[in-house]
């Protein structure tokens, strides 16, 4: 722990701590470029230079090493005079036209510029031009002429993103920051790129040009997207969301947003957005003013009440809804005397209800999942639903923590997996039961009665291996085994196998409110249906939350077929979408940017926040929207001012974590049975997954945002005696769709994988099951 | 992609190195594959790429770094002539000049039936044989008189 | 035969053909190896005697080599490497190539030998691109030398194994700086790392590596027959041994000639057949390119050695002699040479990318007739703004040239300025205005 002078002022640091970190925990700031706390150090820029007593020469501070009894001087004559030569240099190929560049106002240059450049350059000769690229839909590299040299955003790629997409080419003045000739970037991390680059060389396509930095006011907010409940800077100009950029929480989103964090807010001024009520009268629709549509709404759901009773309705909810809303989804629908109300809308399997002990969650903080050392992952598409519990996971790998992973595809995770075992999606249980069964019989445990006929193979016996010869395990269930047709049976065989290892276990989780969903109570309670069941058999009025049931269910057939044989749908929503279809009523809710709520990440970490700008048109925070339902529908206890009266009606931060418990009771081992056929696996693609997202222009145009493809390994096209592109009939029960078959050899035996979430297979039936595929006539 | 020759010596430069880092192989990979090809097309640094299993932009880097390779489609021939202080000083510079004027182009182009493309080189670490000039990378040519620049033009079809 | 001159002890029998196994044993050659192996020197001891012997690394810094070797961890679990730089892109340089195609055993028995002293098991040479031909014929050498259990496993019988491999470059100046050179061997770009950590700590894979020049390994098998004592009476204190110097410029005999150090600069000349055409000698640059020029009458009164040329002003480096005569056009000089470092720099550090270019161009401009008065003092401080603000050397080797040549010949850059020409006018001149006037017409 050596002690350091810096500018006069000592400080005891860690051993291989640079000057630079020294400097920092001083709170002394060095100029820099190429550094970034979180990127290998590069020390290319030469911008940090300061002066070390005895050294021969000037050294970077951002590779140096704090020495015992070194004695640093940041801002001496000495250390200014190569600062400033490294600026002059900086700038002599640079060009100087910040008034009318796009990164005017934020440029880490410019600032720097400021206090350490000369106001004439001495450099009479011509600058370098350097060539635009097109590297895709969410990043301009039309201003490569601005770059410094940094290569921060190729080292982000190298050692974050985990795929190198950009890279330095050339040599010397010559060298330039391309991609692969032609190639675009298509990591889901890749607008990180846009924050690091010091200048602006990488800038933000959606946001090009559209704005100057100083127009915009900062509000935070909080992801309605994925789990994790990344912190948000909303920027906003006139009303209206114009960027959205990292919020900085060590904890949870570290200094990264993912792509569909950062762009999705172009869905919120998509042009489908619902800005006024809605009336369909005599097939015809209308807008109308709330008070009409709110009184239809009673009317109707009176109408049913009376009717059908309160089991003739049915509520379904968006994970993806405020804490907020969907207590108040919940409280209306028990006030009618119904427990008919669901916000898990892509499970399948609801037989762990009523058996679970608390909401279930991650199982442990987000930040420890680093200091794992052995983890465990099970049907997950890891990297697209949770781009940075990814990222943590990939450079804890890095550090030793080994990963392994059971799954129905090998996707590139673009981190180095200890083992893995791909198998169809019907015997993940199986695969894991194989797992339990060989660390059971390593420890010398009694091995599960169930599992007695189990054969224990090579990779389940390589996995446990791993498991066992850590000190701390960690077992996650990802959104896979979350909607898989046996997901109780695989939470219960991961809660037996943590058991066995004393490990952690818990759920990734599949959106923003996951694990609020059930603090909000949004789930049915005893004799009431789940989401599935209110599918199933169609009730006589639904009311939808936040929720696009033909592409939110689990079965969006089924969902659809519900919708139109209903005759009462009230359809809560930011978007007209296909409830214009089947909806009676449109009512225009607040996005996340527009209404006061509460996300509850995975880990149990209440994030409340404010409307960052007024609703667009005539949309209202679903939560007032509820309230006066309740009100008209003569119920109690709905008399909230504020959402903040809401959340704490549900419980206060400090309540949260004696909520949450992953541990079944109640609930056998079953003897793992596959079953034949062609499976379907079906994923919900990084930007098909929420509504938002869906109308993100920028994301829909990524590689990502693809349509679905009826994708095969090599056996099975040729089993089937197609061709890698060749038109399909893809069939599922009684339902069918056209599509492309697609060659992807990481796909185990007898599998077809097709995504959801998108009209092109909204016709299809559940996520999971048989089907068959046929070449199109 | 590459012949069955090509990747048997590929494999002879991947097996120096430990298993973990065939990327080292890079170097001599490339200049393998631009001996068969005669250039570095982008499908041909993406094989290499596939090969050692490196990302293409990492081949590339390497590709665009190292002067020897040939991003582009040349002559049949390419000469390169140093021109550097020490060669200069004992006609290198001259050489360079004659073979300009005799194949009628500059640096860095290809004479128009498709035969030469001339080069100017660095240091090739033999500047007490100047002038000194290397064909297609490999062969190199010492005390380049303008008699001998004359012979090495003539054979070179 | 090849005369390396009378002094001659590495390059002393050779006649261009005579660089076979058998030819290299009939010489004593692995004498060495077998007298340690056979007598159980320890490593330590082979340290040692290298240390006595005042060896310096002859790729250009003229570190001392056993300090050097001592700097690699003993108790290392895991693998460490050797590797010899014989990337010899320095301008002016070609004695390691002449080492490894006429003498190539000499090297594999020098690096073998530094291998048991340092616990390394793998090594590797790399070679520069350009000489291809040599390339060859050192696989073919490290062949020989497998065939004969001097490679391998179990060398010679003993409990060391070592296999040494041939690897080459692709035309990149940067990659003989050291780090470069192992990014190199990575398969990366050549990019220099920043140091600390040093190749000791962190080298190969980011595995403890030392790395040495061609001229250095191959030094090593006589320090071990002959005593390092007696290496080092070759030379003078802290400057032991012959060392290779390559001549090339304006001399009638240009090439390799292996000298004892401290033999005065004028007998290396006289070596190198003197002035070609008699003409009056102006300049040398005694330590290849990178190093500061030397006017040529400081030149002829200096001796041949590390601290001798320090004290002059310049540098031994890699003992690239370059010479120039009266003809020589200073301005015209400088702009190539500037125009191989602006190439050549690898460009990840501002300053020499940067300004590299810079300066080349106001050199440029000068030795075109658009030369303006502020240039020359902005020259100096533009190299100062360079020189010790990069990651690697290239950064100051580029730096130092400018400076020197305006230091010394700050007369001829002012009078391209004044008079938009050459003050050099001698028929037939280097790059001079007279002899581009005689090839005009
Ligand atoms: C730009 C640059 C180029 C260099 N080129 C060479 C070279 O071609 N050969 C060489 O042996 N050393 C070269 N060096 C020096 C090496 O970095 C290193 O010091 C040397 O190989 C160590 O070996 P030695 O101690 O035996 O001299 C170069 C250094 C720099 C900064
Ligand atoms: S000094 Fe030049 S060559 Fe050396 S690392 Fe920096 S940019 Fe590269
Ligand atoms: S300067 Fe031309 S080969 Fe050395």
């Amino acid at each position: 722990m050596p002690t350091v002078e810096i500018d006069g002022r000592q400080i005891e640091v860690q051993n291989g701590a640079t000057v630079m970190d020294a400097a920092n925990a001083l709170g002394i700031a060095i100029p820099h470029f190429c550094y970034h706390k979180k990127l290998s150090i590069a020390a290319n820029c030469r911008m940090c230079l300061v002066q070390v007593e005895k050294a021969p020469k000037p050294l970077p501070a951002c590779a140096t090493p704090a020495a015992e009894g070194m004695k640093v001087f940041t801002d001496s004559e000495y250390a200014r005079t190569a600062q400033k030569s490294v600026m002059e240099f900086l700038l002599i190929n640079h060009p100087l036209d910040c008034p009318i560049c796009d990164q005017g106002g934020e440029c880490q240059l410019q600032d720097l510029a400021v206090g350490y450049g000369k106001s004439a350059s001495r450099y009479k000769e011509e600058k370098r031009v350097v060539f635009h690229k097109n590297i895709g839909p969410l990043i301009s590299m039309e201003e490569m002429s601005r770059c410094i040299h940094c290569t921060r955003c190729v080292r982000f790629g190298q050692e974050i993103a985990g795929v190198m997409e950009l890279g330095m080419m050339g040599r010397g003045e010559h060298s330039e920051i391309v991609s692969f000739v032609g190639n675009s970037v298509d990591s889901e991390l890749s607008g990180n790129m846009i924050d690091l680059c010091p200048v602006g060389a990488l800038t933000s396509k959606p946001f090009r040009y559209s704005a100057r930095t100083w127009e915009l006011a900062r509000r935070k907010s909080v992801s309605p997207h994925d789990s994790l409940g990344s912190n948000l800077i909303v920027q906003v100009m006139a009303n209206k969301v114009m960027r959205v950029l990292p919020l900085e929480n060590e904890e949870l989103n570290e200094c990264w947003l993912s792509d569909r964090d950062r762009f999705s807010y172009e869905g919120l001024n998509s042009g489908e957005r619902l800005t006024q009520p809605m009336l369909k009268v005599d097939g015809d629709w209308q807008e109308v003013d709330w008070q009409q549509a709110l009184a239809a709404v009673a009317k109707g759901v009176k109408n049913v009440l009376a009717l059908n009773g309160a089991q003739g309705l049915g509520a379904l909810a968006a994970p993806h809804s405020t804490l907020e809303e969907l207590y108040l989804l919940g409280k209306l629908m028990r006030g009618v005397g119904s427990e008919n109300v669901d916000f898990r809308l892509r499970q399948s399997d609801f037989s762990a209800d009523h058996k679970q002990a608390g909401a279930p969650w991650l199982g442990m903080k987000i930040a420890d999942i680093g200091s794992l050392d052995r983890v465990l992952v099970i049907g997950s598409f890891l990297r697209k639903d949770h781009p940075l519990l990814a990222n943590r996971l990939r450079q804890a790998a890095k550090r030793g923590q080994q990963v392994n992973l059971i799954h129905a595809t090998d996707d590139d995770l673009l981190l180095e997996l200890a083992n893995k075992a791909i198998v169809p999606p019907q015997e993940l249980p199986e695969m894991l039961a194989q797992v339990l069964k060989a660390v059971a019989e390593a420890k010398q445990q009694p091995v599960p009665a169930a599992l007695a006929a189990v054969e224990v193979g090579e990779q389940a016996r390589n996995i446990a291996a791993s498991l066992a010869s850590g000190a701390r395990a960690g077992i996650f269930l990802g959104n896979f085994a979350t909607q898989h047709a046996q997901a109780t049976q695989l939470r219960l065989l991961a809660q037996e196998l943590a058991g066995l290892l004393g490990a952690s276990f818990g759920f990734f989780g599949e959106a923003a409110n996951s694990v609020g969903g059930y603090l909000a109570r949004a789930v049915p309670g005893a004799g009431g249906l789940d989401a599935a069941a209110m599918l199933a058999t169609p009730r006589y009025a639904y009311l939808l939350l936040n929720a696009e049931p033909e592409l939110d269910c689990h079965d969006p057939r089924a969902a659809i077929k519900a919708m139109h044989a209903t005759d009462f749908v009230i359809s809560m929503t930011a978007y007209k979408g296909h409830a214009l279809e089947y909806a009676n009523v449109m009512l225009p809710i607040a996005p996340f940017t527009e209404t006061s709520g509460t996300f509850v990440n995975a880990e149990g970490r209440m994030q409340s926040f404010n409307g960052v700008v007024k609703p667009l048109g005539d949309a209202r925070p679903a939560w007032k929207v509820l309230r006066v339902l309740g009100n008209l529908l003569g119920l109690a206890g709905f008399d909230f001012d504020s959402s903040e009266q809401v959340r704490d009606e549900i419980l206060k931060p400090g309540e949260v974590a004696a909520r949450l418990d992953n541990r079944l009771s109640g609930v056998e081992l079953q003897t793992p049975a596959p079953s034949d056929g062609l499976q379907r696996i079906a994923d919900v693609p990084i930007y098909f997954g929420d509504a938002i997202v869906r109308r993100a222009a920028s994301l829909q145009q990524t590689r990502d945002a693809a349509p679905p493809r009826a994708w095969m390994n090599a056996a099975l096209l040729s089993k089937l005696g197609l061709a890698d592109g060749q038109p399909v009939r893809v069939k599922q029960g009684s339902s069918e769709v056209g599509l492309n078959a697609a060659l992807d050899d990481r796909l185990p035996r007898d599998c077809v994988r097709i995504a959801a979430g998108h009209a092109a297979t909204r016709d299809l039936g559940p996520m999971s099951g048989e089907v068959r595929v046929e070449p199109q006539k | 992609m590459l012949s069955a020759e090509s990747l048997q010596r590929i494999d002879r430069e991947i097996a120096k190195f430990p298993a973990e880092h065939k990327q080292s192989a890079v170097i001599a990979a490339l200049a393998i594959a631009q001996d068969e090809k005669g250039w570095l097309a982008n499908e041909t640094m993406d094989f290499v790429a596939r090969y050692l299993g490196m990302p293409p932009i990492a081949v590339y880097e390497v590709a665009s770094f190292y002067n020897m390779y040939n991003l582009e489609p040349g002559g049949r021939h390419k000469v390169t002539v140093c021109t550097n202080l020490p060669c200069a000083l004992s006609g290198g510079a001259d050489a360079a000049e004659h073979l300009k004027q005799r194949l009628g182009v500059g640096f860095n182009e290809t004479t128009a039936d498709g035969r030469v493309t001339l080069k100017q080189g660095e240091c090739m670490g033999a500047c007490g044989d100047a002038p000194v000039l290397l064909v297609n990378n490999k062969r190199m040519c010492s005390n380049m008189s303008r008699e001998k620049l004359d012979q090495l033009l003539a054979e070179l079809k | 035969m090849l005369d390396y001159g009378p002094d001659a002890i590495l390059m002393k029998g050779l006649d261009g053909s005579n660089w076979h196994l058998k030819d290299y044993e009939a010489r004593g050659g692995y004498g060495a190896l077998k007298k340690i192996l056979g007598e159980k020197i320890t490593p330590d001891a082979v340290v040692a005697e290298v240390k006595k012997s005042g060896l310096r690394g002859r790729g250009g810094a003229g570190f001392p080599a056993g300090l050097k070797w001592s700097f690699m961890p003993k108790q290392y679990a895991g693998p460490k490497y050797l590797v010899c730089n014989t990337d010899e892109g320095e301008p002016g340089t070609f004695k390691d190539r002449d080492i490894i195609r006429y003498n190539p055993h000499m090297l594999i028995e020098g690096m073998i030998i530094a291998a048991y002293a340092m616990g390394t098991a793998v090594g590797y040479n790399y070679i520069h691109g350009e000489i291809w031909a040599e390339y060859e014929l050192f696989e073919q050498a490290l062949d020989e030398a497998r065939a004969a259990g001097y490679l391998g496993r179990n060398i010679l019988g003993a409990d060391f194994s070592f296999e040494l491999h041939a690897v080459h470059g692709w035309g990149a100046y940067i990659c003989g700086e050291e780090t470069g050179l192992l990014e190199s061997i990575e398969g990366k770009k050549g990019q220099p790392r920043f140091k600390p950590p040093f190749p000791a700590s962190y080298g190969l894979y980011g595995k403890p590596t030392t790395i040495n020049n061609t001229e250095t390994f191959a030094a090593v098998p006589w320090i071990i027959n002959n005593g390092g004592d007696a290496f080092l009476a070759l030379g003078r204190p802290n400057n032991g041994g012959t060392k290779l110097f390559s001549v090339s410029g304006h001399v009638n005999r240009p090439g390799n000639y292996e000298v004892r150090l401290g033999t005065p600069f004028a007998t290396l000349l006289e070596m190198a057949g003197g002035m070609r055409g008699g003409r009056k000698i102006k300049a040398v640059i005694p330590g290849g390119s990178s190093a500061p020029v030397l006017p040529g009458q400081v030149m002829m009164q200096t001796d041949l050695d590390y601290d001798s040329i320090a004290k002059a002003g310049s540098m031994l480096g890699s003992g690239a002699v370059i010479v120039m005569d009266e003809t020589t056009c200073m301005v015209r000089a400088l702009e190539r040479l500037s125009y191989f470092y602006f190439e050549e720099s690898c460009g990840q550090c501002t300053p020499c990318r940067e300004g590299t270019g810079w300066m080349y161009r106001m050199v440029h401009r000068i030795e075109h007739g658009k030369g303006r008065q502020e240039d020359l003092d902005l020259l100096t401080n533009v190299a100062d703004n360079i020189a010790g603000r990069t990651i690697c050397a290239l950064g100051d080797a580029a730096a130092l040239p400018v400076k020197s040549f305006l230091n010394h010949f700050r007369d001829e850059f002012q009078y391209h300025v004044d008079h938009k020409r050459c003050l050099v006018d001698v028929p037939g001149g280097y790059f001079t205005a007279a002899a581009r006037a005689e090839k005009a017409a």
